[in-house]
């Protein structure tokens, strides 16, 4: 069984991600499940999404101590959820922050050097400037797509499923740039 | 080999009622239902409404089941409570054509007000109710529901859970039945629920029941899973697929139909095993019948009926067992949800704050007015209850106390629950101030159409209620319509609005900035002017914050509203939008 976590803000478009990597997963023949936030969190609040796949998938949520992959679209964020990683699993961030209300108001601090606090505990990161390749790729709202590119460069699941998975779920308008964005973050 | 589809618990249910030959579908939205009806809504042959709220969602249902049709409403759990009314009653009747109606509860909540049990409404409205704990199952209980409706003459009620609702697993899709109308039958001694009549039907609910346990003892969705016999596990939905990575070895007693509960099943299941536990979120419903039924288990003395539950927590209570995990200490920053960049509520809530005028609130959006920094809203209770809660203070403390209160409502919870409020305040000689939020769609729930936007769910134009004439035919003679974002003249409306000594509403009309056809200027920019006053922070936009001593505006993140320009006083935020006007 793989265990993933897709952690971010609401609006980040952490969903389509969750979609296409299901469909990659079931496209793989895996039994999956996943797991979406909708409603009130959705608007700008932190979001976690889960995916799981393997023989035979029974609870949709990942606990604590139980991710394999952690897909962070926002360092807060990251760390946030940094206690649901498990012993040798991997956590994928994108360096992008984003001041939290608390923050704004100024009742609270954004905690600072993220990633090298969460290296110190153990924790196995890549670190991706993924809003600076999405722009690269000609759309800077394919962040989300670039964080897919560089956890299927480490999955278990071949590229050209990833890539049908990307054509079925993407509308095709924008299929163009996806690829592009795909292809940057898989080769990163 | 036919593949499976991936597909969220709703749209399973969608599929699963248009498998089953289903004609109408009448709901209200509510997170975690709303996909349900809008995926209903992609089906041709299914005729499907957004009605005003749940109570009239249920009436449509139910009366195109007298007229022998297969129906369906569809709610959240405290859209249960609005149908209450129709649902008990039609408990009596029972149906022409299947009639099912499927409840979402929201354990945990993550976008409701509480955390009701809806099995709790089954068992006192004597329906049977099922419970999916997947899809596939959501597909294949929604289907059964119908066929179980029509041979029991009863309603069916389904139950889900967020976790239900919006996971997505496989469904496998089948053809639509071919179910043909029933006849019309004018049957008053059923459908007229007069009390000599009803009385009679109270009668047969109770006989029905009785079969209904009796079905519930070998029901195709009550399944053993006989393992090992040292622990046996009874649940129930999504608490099951807990508990089967909890107790991998473990014997099951899987509920799929939870009311009636099965006797029998449940007693030999017990007297199999050396330890029963039940495994359920919320209310200790299966735990009670078996503690009836002088079974000892282990519940709710080691698991909570609060919030909903993960593998870990029942690993923890059950085994003692900790999860090998990374430890931040650092305390870290919440991320609550907040109003959208552009958001319309935002200059409402704004004027709000600065006349420090008391807010009765309500459900949508805009009920994180609520939170810092506008921190403007006092109370929310439900639906509609913003009006009725103002007009209640007033009588306890004086139209005095009135003035400085005002009722804030969104347009579609106004249509649903609020117009009586109102009616309530004309009839009553109140004088309150009632503020409709007009974003012209219901935002919180994802947009949909609803009677004020002048669109039926597929798109359609269609009449739109008009809310001043509507207004003013109640009896208020002091309507305004103003654009909450011009924030001078809101401010003085509001003025003179709450000061004058009878019932007036302000109609604070702005399009959701999630709109697509809503177009602001391109992203603004702090230009040299800023004294760092942080007057513009007010406004509670997450798109400017303060870094390093300097105040920015994130980039990907503004809109061009110019809401910011407005509170600006020194000339410092440029680049698209207007000034006050």
């Amino acid at each position: 069984m793989t265990n993933i976590m897709i952690v971010g803000v609401g609006g980040q478009g952490t969903l389509l991600a969750s979609r296409i990597l299901g469909a990659a997963a079931i496209a793989n023949g895996y039994d999956v499940k996943v797991s979406e936030v909708h409603g009130m969190s959705q608007r700008g609040g932190s979001v976690v999404t889960y995916v799981k796949y393997g023989d035979k998938v029974y609870s949709p949520i990942v606990g604590e101590g139980e991710a394999d992959i952690i897909l962070a679209f926002e360092q807060l964020e990251a760390y946030r959820y940094a206690n649901y990683l498990k012993k040798g699993g991997k956590m994928l961030v994108n360096i992008q922050k984003t001041n939290p209300m608390p923050v704004i108001t100024g009742a609270a601090e954004y905690p600072k050097d993220i990633i090298e606090k969460m290296r110190q505990k153990g924790a196995d990161i890549i670190d991706v400037d993924a809003f600076s390749l999405a722009c690269e790729a000609g759309n800077a709202k394919t962040v989300n797509v670039v964080l897919i590119g560089v956890l299927a460069a480490r999955s278990n699941i071949e590229k050209d499923i990833w890539l049908s998975a990307l054509e079925d779920t993407v509308p095709p308008k924008f299929l163009e740039v996806n690829k592009k964005a795909f292809e940057l973050g898989y080769n990163l | 080999m036919i593949m499976k589809k991936l597909m969220l618990g709703n749209a399973a249910v969608a599929r699963g009622a248009y498998e089953a030959g289903v004609r109408v579908v009448s709901s209200y939205p509510g997170t975690p239902s709303t996909e349900i009806t809008e995926e209903i809504a992609k089906y041709d042959e299914i005729y499907c409404e957004w009605a005003p709220n749940e109570k009239v969602a249920l009436e449509v249902a139910i009366g195109a089941s007298f007229a022998g049709a297969r129906a369906m409403s569809c709610m959240k759990h405290v859209g249960l409570n609005v149908a209450a009314d129709p649902l008990y009653t039609a408990s009596y009747t029972g149906v022409g054509g299947g009639l099912v109606v499927c409840v979402a509860d929201d354990q945990g909540m993550h976008s409701s007000q509480n955390e009701q049990d809806s099995r709790l409404v089954a068992i006192s409205s004597k329906i049977p109710m099922l419970e999916p704990a997947d899809s596939e199952e959501c597909k294949i209980f929604t289907q059964k529901a119908f066929e179980l409706s029509e041979k029991y003459d009863t309603p069916i009620l389904i139950r889900l859970s967020t976790r239900i609702s919006h996971s997505q697993s496989l469904v496998q899709e089948g053809e639509r039945e071919n179910v043909e109308l029933k006849d019309y039958v004018k049957d008053t001694a059923k459908y007229v629920m007069m009390p000599a009549m009803a009385m009679k039907r109270h009668h047969y609910v109770e006989r029905r029941l009785d079969d209904m346990r009796k079905l519930a003892e070998d029901c195709e969705f009550n399944v053993v899973e006989k393992k090992d016999s040292k622990i046996g596990v009874i649940s129930a939905g999504i608490a099951y697929q807990y508990a089967k990575e909890v107790f991998p070895d473990a014997s099951f007693l899987k509920l799929g139909m939870i009311n009636p509960l099965p006797t029998q099943l449940i007693l030999d299941f017990a007297k199999s095993v050396e330890k029963v536990y039940v495994i359920e979120e919320l209310e200790p419903v299966i735990e009670n019948h078996c503690k009836v039924l002088g079974i000892d288990v282990i519940g709710k003395d080691i698991l909570s009926n609060i919030g909903e539950f993960s593998v870990a927590q029942i690993r923890e209570a059950v085994f003692g067992e900790k999860a090998d995990t990374i430890k931040i200490e650092e305390p870290m920053p919440n991320r609550p949800p907040v109003m959208c960049a552009g958001c319309p509520h935002r200059g409402t809530f704004y004027v709000l704050k600065k006349l420090g005028l008391r807010v009765s609130g309500d459900i949508g959006c805009y009920t994180l007015g609520a939170l810092a920094p506008l921190s403007s809203m006092d109370m929310c209770v439900c639906m509609g209850a913003s009006i009725g809660m103002a007009h209640g203070m007033e009588k306890a403390r004086g139209s005095e106390f009135a003035r400085k209160t005002v009722a804030v409502i969104g347009d579609s919870t106004f249509i649903h629950s609020g117009i009586t409020g109102l009616v309530d305040i004309v009839y009553n000689k109140g004088t309150s101030t009632v503020i409709i939020l007009d974003n012209s769609i219901t935002g919180m729930t994802g947009h949909q159409h609803n009677p004020a936007t002048g669109f039926t769910i597929k798109g359609e134009p269609t009449k739109g209620v008009d809310l001043v004439k509507l207004c003013s035919a109640i009896g208020i003679d002091r309507v305004t319509v103003i654009d909450p974002f011009n924030i001078k003249k809101f401010e003085q409306v509001l003025r003179e609005e709450t000061e004058v000594d009878e019932p007036s509403v302000i109609i604070a009309q702005r399009p959701c900035a999630l709109l697509k056809d809503v177009k602001h200027g391109k992203p603004l920019e702090i230009n040299e002017n800023c004294k760092v006053c942080k007057a513009c922070m007010k406004i509670g936009c997450p798109a400017i914050s303060v870094i390093d001593g300097k105040v920015e505006i994130d980039k990907s993140l503004c809109v061009g509203c110019a809401l910011c320009v407005r509170v600006c006083r020194f000339n410092a935020i440029g680049a698209g939008g207007a000034k006050d006007d």
